[in-house]
């Protein structure tokens, strides 16, 4: 096989991994999050302004892991800086 | 398919180049400073001689201003007068460049990596200045020898790292969006992609408010003072 048929191939494999590994974690640490919030919810339910504007942040920061790996798969896929490595 | 507006080019001479990101941004500031010359061109203060009456614009801007200035009294319990303009402006750039972007042709500019990282790079030379302000040149670098000196390069590495992340959080969220409503039109054209758009409006939102409170939260750890601690 040819340069750029196994860049294309590692690429678009890699792609896929990056995002179904990646995202596994995220998927639980927010499921344990949101399961907590919504306890304390319970609770106290006087407090859920500030316990859900905490939770919103805490998400936004557990999400973005999940996003790097988003924004990896997409540059493998996009914006592939390998490509112009063979073709250039 | 391109995943940063930026590669979009509509003119370029020399190293000037004028990209989408550049116009959309010129775009919604235009928007929003018209909109705020146009409500406080006529303002009003409620009392007997106006018999009260007030603008609606001016009702939203008020609402949206004290709004913003009670989650910064509440987050970093410092007196907001100082934050607001930045954190204030922040979030409204945002909010709207993220809302804005349900108008078809109008191509979001915080989904570019250069918008979000110009943004964030604010945010890491705000931090710094607004400590400096607060507590002084020594009182400020003594905190990155917190608690021992052992910690200066990992609390260098923090301060680069968050910055980062900053960009690329609020980049991967807006991009993400168009991608999947751009792969979405062409497998399930009918419906789906319209679910998703408002699902990508509610991130939109959440992002310009996550950016904000984390831009305070970060500004609140430099300047944090004795208040605080009684």
């Amino acid at each position: 096989m040819d340069n750029i048929g196994l860049i294309g191939m590692v690429s678009i494999i890699m792609a896929g991994l990056t995002i179904a590994v990646g995202s596994i974690a995220p998927a639980i640490g927010e499921g344990n999050s949101v399961s907590q919030a919504l306890k304390s919810i319970a609770q106290q339910p006087d407090e859920a302004n500030t316990i859900s504007r905490t939770l919103f942040v805490g998400l936004a920061m557990i999400e973005s892991t999940a996003i790097y790996c988003f924004v990896v798969s997409m540059i493998l896929l996009f914006a592939n800086p390998f490509w112009n490595m063979v073709i250039g | 398919m391109n995943i940063d507006p930026s590669e979009i080019v509509y003119f370029e001479w020399g190293f000037v180049r004028i990209t989408a990101t550049l116009v959309f941004t010129w775009v919604t500031m235009l928007i929003l400073a018209v909109g705020s010359y146009m409500v406080t061109r006529k303002i009003s203060v409620e009392d007997e001689i106006s018999e009260g009456k007030i603008s609606k614009g001016q009702n939203i801007l008020a609402a949206l201003v004290e709004t913003i200035n009670n989650q910064i009294k509440q987050i970093s319990r410092q007196e907001p007068g100082k934050y607001l303009p930045f954190i204030g402006t922040l979030f409204i750039f945002i909010f709207f460049a993220n809302v804005l972007s349900i108008i078809p042709g109008y191509i979001s500019p915080t989904g570019s990596l250069n918008t979000t990282i110009a943004l964030s790079l604010c945010v890491f030379v705000s931090v710094p200045i607004y400590g400096i302000s607060d507590r002084g040149i020594g009182g400020y670098l003594k905190e990155y020898i917190k608690p021992t000196f052992i910690m200066l390069p990992f609390n260098i590495i923090s301060e680069l790292s968050r910055t980062l992340s900053l960009a690329i959080r609020l980049y991967g969220n807006v991009m993400s969006t168009g991608i999947i409503v751009a792969i979405l039109l062409g497998v399930i054209p009918l419906f789906f992609p319209v679910i998703i758009q408002a699902l990508g409006l509610l991130t939109g939102v959440i992002q310009a408010y996550i950016f904000a409170i984390l831009a305070i939260v970060y500004i609140a750890s430099a300047t944090e003072n004795k208040k605080r601690k009684t």
